[in-house]
């Protein structure tokens, strides 16, 4: 990095302030102590079902899977106590295929547009890929941010990039990736929230990772997010929702992640609209609990229906 | 940040009851007995007076068990078993000594949970806490000396460290075990044996604990402990064959003992009361700022000497500190301690309860602002919701006196002289702790604070190989570490 955009990325960090790596990771291991049991767990996974971006992204993707994917967001379960998902997540290619299959229905289609995961096409490319997918019939567009501009200190270009994603989105919502384990430390996952949310709308998200390289969504990472969305809150008003993304895959997990939402921006945080996870197989680990809990057994694994491959 | 006065919207999160989290008491039992005897020379003896007084809970007021009231026969008793031990333990090979705090160590392991429990129902923390700090920590005590014991020849080169004979010990109720573990740990690795007082209100794990002497086959002596309340404690401090005594405890006490000690020959360490000051600057990150506010201040209810009970805040950070710190307290769970998910337990004692209360009275009085979320308190037991108070200025009575409970004063200041001069003006100096994103500050902090310990950007840390102890009013000698086993041992 050189000395002009450490100097940025400083001044920037002089004025959101700093985050301390011992500290939060302390902090966040109190969200794993928390004993959630009875009603309450119940409670607390059809929350997670309810705000699971279904999510299929790879290579191989055809109209048949995209078909399956849908059929399980709308009905994870025979159980019809079990809430729909909240969207499903798919390239862009496979939005008008969703579309077909979820017009009527309350699930929404997420799109990963702007080059995913990489994002490293020109913005005029990136830009037509986001209309085509609203124009296709996408409700929503995870977009990622451009990294080699964020660590090159190229700040406003990354901000300029966002706010473009934003109005090609429409009326769509937006999802800002960060893609935390490419900015390394917390204190540029809490500068990179910043730089988006000042350009977003209610509703709009900022979501920890692609999913596609190492490191994916953490604890740690979660709650720098969700300490700068009510740091932004407090400032503007403007309730930004959250979505972290990759890895996790037990509801175990899930559970602890909604513990740190409700203890860091309470109840209006706790619904599909402010709280999303991106995930596929997190689905199944999270029907198999609340089987557990209604009938008192665990079922096999070939109980339920295929997951969707690894997000 | 900004610091305009225009009148801006009050933007608040809602944390409501959406989503409750059922109860969730841990289950273990603590084996607890109907009754328990005093322990001599290996054996559990009944008191010459053959009294008894109750041991309550506070958590409901329930009674648990009754102990023996030590008289002054009875540590006759121990004194006399102790010094008849002491030969024998102090000429045994460093490593054979070692052994059996090895194996006390273990065996405190493998029944962790259960003395977790006990501790959480004799003493009112947080299952969590005695959980994953005090029983582990007491452990990870003995652990440690016990790897001293075949090295005593290395601790100061060239010369011989030998042992000082029968210490008498006095314990507090704030950390029943852990404390018991860090007087006896070091006593024991050093060669000398040992007659301990625990406080009256928190017996049980110390008569516990002798099962645990039990299966590692300690001999008879070694470990004598006589359980009563301040006559039984003075009996141990006055005897005349005390070669130390080691206290831990208040300050009132602490300056008895020093004149009871006096003249006698008898080496004295003191542990007493502190009023740490937790100092934030303006560049500190401020949630983890908060998180060690409120581990500071909150952990086991505040009964904690060394808790950082006055909080300095930069004046340009004040209100967003404050503000984030009240929303955090929002989140802090009061109530059942043996709920695995309670951050605050009860309240040690009704006498305590009632000094929390007049002090707290006295805050408001004295002019300072109160906060406390809106917490339902169990209607059995001694509870307290945690307390903040705002514009504490110097000259209040909660900015100068140990209040020992959930308690919190915030005071401000504008530079790094000024929150010295403030941390420094107080008769304690146990330790103190310093927020800063910037290095020097820190290290320049760290040496001119008048306190024993300071944590930089933590609160509320311990480690066995780390000494901890006070100036000032605070006590003086060391505990753990090196330091502190020196303190148990004459260098010749």
């Amino acid at each position: 990095m050189t000395t002009s955009a450490s100097h940025r990325l400083r001044s920037l960090l002089d004025e959101v302030g700093t985050v301390d790596q011992t500290g939060i990771e302390e902090r966040v291991q109190k969200y794993a102590t928390r004993s959630v049991k009875k009603h309450s767990k119940v409670f607390g996974l059809k929350l997670a079902v309810s705000m699971v971006d279904l999510t299929t992204l790879e290579g191989k993707d055809t109209p048949g899977k995209v078909l399956s994917l849908c059929q399980k967001a709308v009905h994870p379960h025979e159980d019809a106590a079990i809430p729909s998902v909240a969207a499903v997540c798919v390239y862009p290619s496979m939005v008008k295929h969703a579309r077909r299959h979820l017009s009527g229905s309350a699930v929404r289609i997420a799109s990963v547009a702007t080059a995913f995961p990489s994002g490293q096409t020109p913005l005029a490319t990136r830009l037509k890929e986001v209309r085509s997918a609203v124009g296709d019939g996408a409700d929503e567009i995870d977009m990622v941010i451009n990294r080699g501009a964020f660590l090159a200190g190229e700040l406003d270009l990354v901000q300029d990039e966002i706010s473009a994603v934003r109005e090609a989105c429409g009326k769509a919502t937006l999802k800002v990736i960060l893609e935390t384990s490419e900015l390394e430390t917390y204190d540029n996952i809490r500068l990179a929230s910043f730089l988006a949310m000042r350009v977003l709308r209610a509703g709009d998200f900022i979501k920890t990772s692609t999913g596609k390289t190492s490191a994916n969504a953490t604890l740690a990472n979660n709650q720098v997010m969700l300490d700068a969305i009510r740091d932004h809150y407090f400032q503007t008003g403007v309730e930004i929702a959250m979505k972290p993304a990759g890895g996790i895959r037990a509801a175990k997990q899930a559970i602890t992640f909604l513990v740190a939402v409700k203890e860091t921006l309470g109840d209006r945080w706790l619904n599909n609209t402010r709280y999303r996870f991106g995930a596929s197989s997190l689905l199944n680990d999270l029907i198999l609990q609340l089987e557990k809990e209604r009938t008192g057994r665990y079922q096999a694994p070939y109980a339920l229906s295929e997951a969707s491959g690894n997000y | 940040m900004a610091q305009k006065k225009s009148p801006t919207p009050v933007r608040e999160l809602l944390f409501g009851n959406l989503w409750e989290f059922d109860p969730s008491p841990e289950s273990a039992s603590p084996n607890i007995d109907p009754r328990y005897d005093l322990f001599i020379n290996g054996k559990t003896v009944v008191p010459r007076s053959g009294k008894y007084f109750a041991s309550t809970s506070p958590r409901n007021g329930k009674k648990l068990a009754d102990i023996a009231e030590a008289g002054a026969a009875d540590v006759e008793a121990a004194y006399v078993a102790a010094s008849q031990a002491f030969p024998k333990w102090s000429r045994l090979p460093g490593a054979e000594r070692g052994k059996y705090l090895f194996r006390i160590a273990r065996l405190l392991q493998d029944r962790s949970r259960e003395f977790a429990v006990a501790e959480t129902l004799d003493g009112g923390k947080p299952i969590r806490e005695s959980r994953d700090f005090d029983v582990p920590m007491a452990a990870a005590h003995f652990f440690y000396f016990a790897g001293w014991a075949d090295k005593l020849d290395y601790l100061a080169a060239g010369r011989k460290a030998v042992p000082l004979g029968v210490i008498g010990q006095v314990i507090p109720w704030n950390f029943p075990l852990l404390m018991l573990a860090w007087k006896i740990a070091p006593a024991l690795a050093g060669g000398n044996t040992v007659v301990l007082k625990p406080a009256e209100t928190t017996s049980i794990t110390a008569m516990k604990f002798v099962s645990i002497l039990h299966a590692a086959g300690l001999p008879p002596g070694v470990v004598n402990i006589v359980t009563g309340a301040s006559e039984t404690g003075s009996a141990v401090i006055r005897h005349p064959g005390a070669a130390k005594i080691a206290f831990t405890g208040s300050t009132a006490v602490g300056k008895e003992i020093q004149r009871a000690t006096a003249g006698t020959g008898k080496r004295l360490t003191l542990e007493l009361g502190g009023k740490a000051a937790n100092i934030v600057f303006e560049d500190a990150p401020i949630d983890q700022a908060v998180e060690g506010i409120v581990n500071g201040i909150f952990f086991n209810q505040g009964h904690v000497c060394c808790a950082g009970s006055r909080l300095l805040l930069q004046e340009s950070v004040a209100d967003a500190v404050l503000r984030r710190l009240k929303l955090r307290v929002q989140q802090l769970r009061v109530g059942d301690p043996l709920d695995k998910n309670t951050d605050l337990g009860a309240i040690n004692s009704p006498q305590q309860l009632r000094k929390i209360q007049a002090l707290v009275k006295c805050g408001v009085h004295e002019g300072a602002d109160l906060y406390q979320p809106e917490v339902n308190l169990p209607k059995k037991g001694w509870y307290f919701p945690p307390t903040i108070f705002s514009n504490v200025s110097m000259s209040h009575q909660i900015a100068r006196e140990e209040i020992f409970g959930p308690i919190l004063s915030v005071l401000t200041f504008r530079t790094a002289e000024e929150a010295l001069e403030k941390a420094n003006n107080t008769r304690f100096g146990l330790s103190a702790g310093v927020w800063t994103d910037k290095g020097s500050r820190i290290l320049k902090m760290s040496g001119a604070l008048k306190s024993g310990v300071v944590w930089a950007n933590t609160y509320n840390k311990f480690d066995p190989a780390s000494p901890f102890g006070g100036y000032k009013e605070s006590g003086f000698g060391r505990e753990g570490g090196k330091h502190g086993l020196l303190e148990y041992l004459q260098l010749t």
